[in-house]
């Protein structure tokens, strides 16, 4: 039987609440979002916190709004309610396409945007999507919120740039008029964390790549990102020829090891077969002027 | 600490560990066990119960987090003695073999029903691909779904 070890509980009624909760507490304390990657890890021990500090009361980090050219998304929003978002879908295909293939529905009832970026598992999929889209999280301390790019956001597996007493409250992503997008995973069986993934969004303007952004997790992109292949595509036009030579490069860019999912050069082939899938995918959904 | 939480409408108040999971809640406190605990890793699906109406595996929630909530399990399908649609559809169909995973199975059958009452059977697949059953294959509990969804007004007990 798994069970976690002896916990302390309590729930933060506001962030300034929780902020003050975590001072208190310093690293003894754990913020707790869906709970479905730190109650896991407390049963095996690999987290033992002495209280827990549960942001399920705090509505101001609920909803997914627009702010001026932005999308803004509460740090406890589900990832029920970003398949299900209208608003997204709207802008970003690749949040739908993403969702679909994250966990399963019940999980995707508890797991949020927050608890994702912040787990920074190197296989997490909205970390993907995140770098894909070159967004960035609101961190607030008591000195106040800063914002950082998600590309800077992540230290290395499971280590992230929010301090001891912050919280993540929101990750937003810029609105691109015209952008295709998409994502793609190949998972051992249904529901399983990705053996590799791509996500990305092109937006092709006057026959040619005007904006691009790639992300991939489980093989080892550094920040889950592939900027040399960005990079090569931006005033190029989005022929097969090209969109593959930028796969090869977002391939070039991964460092898979080999494990249960498999050994390096399947991951590999992976990584650049999946890159050009969506990209072909994107530009061809690319509503650019 | 103390806990009220209301399962199937009853509220019940215990005295227990934070670190308590919900499933034992409802199996130990709240005494009923339908609610089944399997892999305790979040992956069978047979703990799934509803917390404010939104299905949840309840291996992976504390019973703190559900404090001041509504929790409806397996025993809350069945209204004043007779058996809800999606309970007559798994003795309809023969949805079961052990019956291990059936009331993980039913809960998310019913919420699918109620959010989407003529799934088409990719969709009933989809919605239980988060839960495990070693015995019958899935086929039978497919069609005790879709039982379910011909049939939502049911009221005849059969067995
Ligand atoms: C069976 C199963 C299958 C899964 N499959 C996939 C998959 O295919 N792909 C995938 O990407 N993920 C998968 N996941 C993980 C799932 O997406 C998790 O929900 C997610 O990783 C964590 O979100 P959470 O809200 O549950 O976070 P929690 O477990 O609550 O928290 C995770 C970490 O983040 C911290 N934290 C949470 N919120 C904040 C905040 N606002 N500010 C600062 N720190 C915070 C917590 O303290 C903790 O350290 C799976 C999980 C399960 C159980
Ligand atoms: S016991 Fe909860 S998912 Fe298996
Ligand atoms: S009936 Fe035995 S596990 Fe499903």
């Amino acid at each position: 039987m798994q069970t976690p070890a002896p916990v302390d509980y309590a729930r933060a009624t506001s962030v300034a609440d929780a902020i003050d909760l975590l001072e208190k507490h310093g690293d003894e304390a754990r913020l707790l979002a869906g709970g479905h990657s730190l109650l896991p890890m407390m049963k095996l021990r690999l987290a033992r916190p002495e209280i827990l500090i549960d942001l399920n009361d705090l509505d101001e980090l609920r909803g997914i709004r627009i702010e001026g050219e932005e999308i803004v998304i509460g740090a406890m929003v589900t990832h029920a309610e970003i398949l299900d978002s209208p608003v997204l879908a709207e802008h970003y295909a690749i949040f739908r396409e993403a969702e679909k293939v994250i966990a399963d529905p019940i999980v995707r009832n508890k797991g949020t945007i927050g608890g994702s970026m912040c787990q920074a598992d190197p296989s997490e999929d909205l970390s993907a999507v995140g770098s894909a889209l070159k967004g960035s999280v609101v961190i607030q301390g008591s000195g106040g919120k800063r914002t950082l790019a998600l590309r800077e956001f992540h230290e290395g597996p499971y280590e992230t740039k929010v301090g001891d007493a912050e919280i993540l409250i929101e990750v937003r992503f810029p609105i691109r008029p015209g952008a295709g997008s998409a994502y793609e995973k190949v998972e051992r069986r249904v529901g399983d964390w990705p053996v590799a993934s791509a996500g990305v969004f092109v937006v092709v303007s006057g026959g040619v790549v005007t904006d691009c952004g790639i992300g991939l997790t489980a093989i080892g992109a550094e920040h889950f990102c592939a900027p040399d292949a960005e990079a090569y595509l931006i005033g190029k036009a989005p022929t097969e020829e090209n969109l593959a030579a930028a796969a090869q490069l977002a391939a070039d860019a991964c460092t898979p090891y080999a494990d249960q999912r498999g050994p390096v050069d399947y991951k590999l082939h992976l990584a650049r077969e999946l890159t050009l899938r969506t990209l072909r995918k994107a530009a061809a959904s690319s509503q650019g002027a | 600490m103390e806990v009220t939480i209301t399962v199937n409408g009853t509220p019940v108040t215990s005295e227990i560990e934070p670190r308590k999971l919900l499933v034992h809640f409802v199996r130990e406190d709240a005494g009923l066990r339908g609610t089944h605990w399997g892999c305790d890793t979040s992956n069978c699906g047979t703990c799934v119960l509803w917390v404010d109406g939104s299905p949840v595996k309840s291996c992976t929630m504390l019973a703190a987090q559900a404090d001041g909530h509504e929790v409806t399990t397996v025993e809350g399908l069945e209204q004043g003695g007779v058996l809800d649609p999606i309970q007559q559809g798994f003795i309809e169909c023969h949805g079961l073999q052990c019956g291990f995973c059936t009331p993980g199975m039913m809960m998310t059958g019913r919420w699918l029903l109620d959010n989407n009452p003529n799934p088409s059977e990719a969709e009933i697949r989809d919605c239980i691909s988060g839960q495990i059953c070693r015995c019958t294959g899935y086929k039978n509990i497919v069609a005790s779904i879709q039982w379910a969804a011909e049939h939502p007004a049911t009221s005849e007990v059969t067995a």
